[in-house]
Formats: C-alpha cells, structure tokens, sequence
C-alpha cells in the first residue's frame, strides 16, 4: 500500500505527523538537536516561559518512582527576552513548529507574555500552562478554578491570533468542567495532562525525597489516567485536544488517540531516550502500514466503547 | 552520543563494589576527559525508567587496540542491582560521554586527589591523564573501612604516591581523608593543585581546606539525573551567588559534573 497520510490540522497548525514533545522535557528544542532529526516529528514545545526569568526550587527536584518520576523544578526558566535574544535564531533554522509554552503570576502577566510571544514570527502556536503544580504562582491557582482559567484563557485570546492551546490540570475534581471553561473562553485546542501532584518518602532519613515536599508525577505510571481524560474530555468538547502522560511508544501514542486526541506529546521519555520522539513516529507509521490504516485522522475518536 | 554497548567483564571487587567493562568507539574514547560520565539504562522496562549516572573511570584501547570503557559502581538499589546481575556480553544502552570534565590547565605542581568509594572512579581517568603527562600525582583515599578504598594498586601502578586513611583504620591511618592531606599540605611548600570526589561531607572538608590556604580546587559532584542532557533542570546544586533573592543553581550534568569549589555554595549543599 501507499505511504500512510500522518499529517493531521491542529486548530490551524498543520503538523507532519501527530507527535509532539512536551513542555519541560526538550528544553528549547536546540538541546536535542545532536541526538534526533527535529524534522522527524509534528511539533516540539518549549520550556515553560515567564516574563522574568525564574531560578527555579531548591534541590533536590526530582526522584524516580515505580514507572515514574517525580519533579518540582518551579518553571526555572531563562524568560522571554533571553529566549528571544539566544533561542530564536536556532528556530529559524528548524521547519518543525515550534510551539511556546508560557505562564504567568497574573492575569496581566499571562497577557502580556501572550501579546509577546504573538510577535514572534518564529513561534507557531502557543500553550498556556494554567496547571504547574509546584508553585504556588505559575499556573496551578488559575488551573483548578474554572472562572479563573477562563479569566486566564480569554486574556490570552484577546492577545494573539495563533493558535492557542491551553494545557490542564489533572489535579481536579472534575476535569470535564475545567475543559468546557477554557472552550468556551476562546482556547483553540486543550493539552492534557500535566504532572499529577504526588509525594515520595525517604524512610530511613523520615523525610520527603523531595525539598519542595511534593512534586509532579510523570510517566508511563500516570498513563491511564491521562487517557481516562482525553476521552472524557475529547467527548465534552468541540476543539481538538492534544494527549500528554507516559507515552514512551507508538502504541502509547495510537491509544491517546483512539480515546480522542488529534496530537500528542512524548515528555519523560524523552529524558531516558533523546530520540523517543521520532522513534514513537517512526513506529507509528509503521504501525499504520501494517494494520492498513491509511490516514493517521481516521483513528481519532475511534475507540469502540459500544456492546461488543 | 547513544550507543548499545556489550560488557566486557562486570565484576564484583569488593563486598560493595562492581568493576565493569565495555565496548565503545574511537570517537567516544577521545570524548572521554577524565570527570565526564554516562548515563546507562540497565533494561528497557519502565521500572526502573530512567538512567543512571556513572563516572568514567577508564576509557583508552585494550590490549587488542579495541575502544573500551570501565565504570565502578556500587550497589545501592533498583537499577544497580539489576546493573551488578547482568554477565559478559549482555548488552547496555549508553548515553555519553557527558558534561564537563576535570580542567587540566594547572600541569605545574603536584596534583592532589581526594576520594573515596566511587568517587575514585574519576580520579583514576585524571591520574592516567595526569601520570601520561608525567606531572605529579599524590592520592588521598578515604572512606569508612577497607571496603571504600577501591583500585588501590591500579593508582600505584601508574605511579601515583597513595596515603589512605579509614573510619576504622582496617587500611591506612584511623582518621577521616582530610587528616593526612592536612598534613601534607603543612609539611610541603611547593604549588599544589586539589581533585575531589567523594562522599558530599568529604568534598565540603576539602573545599574548606581548599579555601583557607587558597588552593585551586576543583570537585566533581553526584546527583540525582534525569536526562544527563541539561534539559530536565532535576540534577541542580546551588550555586555561591545563591540568596533568597538572587537563587544561582547549576545543573551538575551540563555545568558539570565537575565545578571549582569556590563556584559552590557549600552552607546550601
């Protein structure tokens, strides 16, 4: 048969093939380029940016757990005029879109880094991270209150014309309810998930693993509940939604979006594999060709839930 | 770089350590600096997931001129003990070489190596450099018992002057490594350059000593890692400029592993 068609439309942006990588696992995007073709793969987000550059928690920030790990980084990030004047001319030179993940303290500051990240020619979409769990300004308060997030989303939308994709919490009640606010704001597509607040003990030392206490909880352990999510969420909403959490293979991948993701995002994976991403789209192509599906969009929302 | 590589020998030389060898590339013995590491994955489960860091503790041709490194662990957990099963010919997905290594800038003077444990297994890949160059090298190896003093025989060969001390004086003197290193530094008058890694306790001692009679002294530090790349932001040490107001952390896999003392903020360590 024919080469599979992978490409699908991301609320305007047009990505090769559904994989992208996720904020905060692929710095911003130059690091990788020595271990992966950056061209192999749909689109890659960048670290999390602020207006001010940000130092980040204490160490340490991370540990691993079953299948898993945990981080409170705290955004560290080099903020925007640094991304501007360092990082820019590297994404020149790449024709994957590079999509800007940011936040904010405030409202205003969530509109303010809209209207600038708008302004750059080389940034094709943006996603706003209403959902770090790790400090107490940089998202989370905005992400677990839908007038709030919506609050967040509509100053965004006012701001920029891109594409604009807001990335969720799972750490709330209801997550259905959080994804129809940021929908109905504006927001072109939704994200999901980021970490999921969790805490790992030293016993002998009778102390927390981390210095934060808590952090967030990635990889493949976080999986079913992040396609749990997607599926909730791809059935309540109209806009395109982007599948993030464990996925280490084409399989993850194709599952995300079977359950209603149009995207994903490959994220700790990329930390143990610095070429997991285009693995996860090589494979998924061939993936495509042995199971004689020739249109990657076919598959969306193509979970069977009926009586079997 | 990614490689898969094949071990050569993985062998247990003490009742804590492991000496492990494999294969590698022209290229990646070259990258080799002494105090630059890798990051190993012992299976491809999601459990363990990630890596593990490992210093460089050899890296040249064997005596068949085939590219080969040597790493020295010890068995600490999930992914050593899986690591410390796996025989001759099984195969390990290697990342590296990785992050800044030790700078040889200072050729003049004696170079004085601080370590214990695994901490030895950097030091050795700069004695070699070193004792290559033919410049003078002096090892001061500590730890809490015999045990911690590894390779003892391998730094004298390559003609390196080793004074050992332990906690419980089973090797060399009972005294913690800064005693005879101390000393050493207040019976001889000549320039002198300090190497050090180790246990964090050990190092921060070092540093002081280091810092009050204003010797360079570069140490190569651990941390829990993620990506080994610079990118996770996970493996981060605090840096001298660090206050509440100005934070100042540096990743020890891409801005080192190996720092000047004097770059640390050892009150925050």
């Amino acid at each position: 048969m024919s080469t599979p068609d992978l490409s699908v439309d991301l609320a305007g942006l047009r990505l090769r093939n559904p994989v992208m990588t996720a904020s905060g696992t692929f710095g911003y995007g130059a690091e990788f380029a020595e271990h992966m073709d950056l061209e192999s793969i749909g689109a890659f987000v960048t670290k999390g940016l602020s207006l001010k550059p940000r130092a980040g928690n204490p160490p340490p920030r991370i540990c691993e757990t079953p299948a898993g790990m945990l981080n409170a980084i705290g955004l560290q990030n080099i903020g925007i005029d640094a991304f501007v004047a360092r990082k820019l001319p590297f994404l020149r030179t790449v024709k994957t879109p590079c999509i800007a993940n940011f936040f904010g303290e405030t409202l205003e500051e969530y509109a303010e880094m809209a209207a600038r990240l708008d302004a750059i020619p080389e940034v094709a979409a943006l996603e706003v991270n209403i959902s770090c769990p790790n400090v107490k300004k940089g998202g989370i308060v905005f992400g677990v209150d839908p007038a709030s997030a919506s609050g967040v989303v509509s100053a965004c939308r006012a701001e920029t014309k891109k594409p604009l994709i807001v990335k969720l919490s799972p750490n709330v009640t209801d997550i259905v309810v959080m994804a129809r606010a940021c929908a109905d704001a504006g927001a072109d597509a939704l994200s999901l998930i980021n970490t999921l607040l969790g805490l790992a003990v030293d016993l002998a030392k009778r102390r927390p693993m981390l210095a934060n206490v808590t952090g967030g909880l990635s990889g493949p352990a976080v999986k079913p509940i992040a396609l749990r999510m997607v599926w909730q969420v791809a059935r309540a909403v109209e806009i395109p939604v982007v599948g993030i959490g464990g996925i280490t293979s084409a399989s993850d991948a194709l599952e995300f979006i079977l359950a209603g993701a149009t995207a994903v995002q490959v994220g700790t994976a990329n930390f143990v594999t610095p070429d997991a991403a285009q693995r996860v789209a090589r494979d998924m192509e061939s993936w495509l060709i042995d199971n004689g599906v020739d249109d990657v969009k076919s598959l969306i929302r193509g979970l069977r839930t009926e009586d079997r | 770089m990614l490689t898969e590589s094949s071990l050569l020998f993985n062998t247990q030389i003490s009742p804590s350590y492991w000496h492990a060898r494999l294969c590698a590339s022209a290229a990646f013995v070259r990258e080799a600096a002494p105090g630059r590491f890798v990051m190993l994955r012992v299976n491809d489960t999601t459990d363990p997931l990630l890596r593990r860091p490992f210093a460089i503790f050899d890296a040249d041709d064997d005596a068949s001129g085939a590219p080969v490194f040597e790493i020295l662990y010890r068995v600490v957990g999930k992914a050593t003990t899986i690591l410390s099963a796996k025989k001759e010919g099984d195969v390990l997905d290697v990342l590296g070489p990785l992050g800044k290594g030790f700078d040889l800038g200072a050729p003049a003077g004696e170079h004085l190596l601080v370590g214990g444990g695994v901490g030895l297994a950097p030091l050795y890949a700069l004695a070699k450099k070193l004792r290559a160059a033919s410049s003078t090298v002096l090892l001061f190896a500590g730890g809490r018992r015999r045990d911690d003093i590894l390779c003892a025989e391998a730094f004298a060969s390559l003609g390196v002057e080793c004074h050992f001390a332990t906690e419980d004086g089973s090797i060399g003197e009972r005294a913690l490594v800064t005693e005879p290193l101390t000393r050493y530094l207040e019976s001889q008058g000549a320039k002198a350059a300090i190497y050090a890694c180790g246990p964090e306790g050990m190092l921060r001692a070092v540093a002081q000593i280091a810092a009050r009679r204003a010797i360079p002294c570069q140490v190569s530090l651990e941390s829990r890692m993620a990506c080994g790349v610079g990118v996770c932001l996970g493996c981060v040490v605090a840096g001298r400029r660090t206050a509440p107001q100005t934070p100042d952390f540096r990743c020890v896999c891409s801005e080192g592993p190996v720092f000047d003392a004097n770059e640390i903020d050892w009150e925050g360590a």
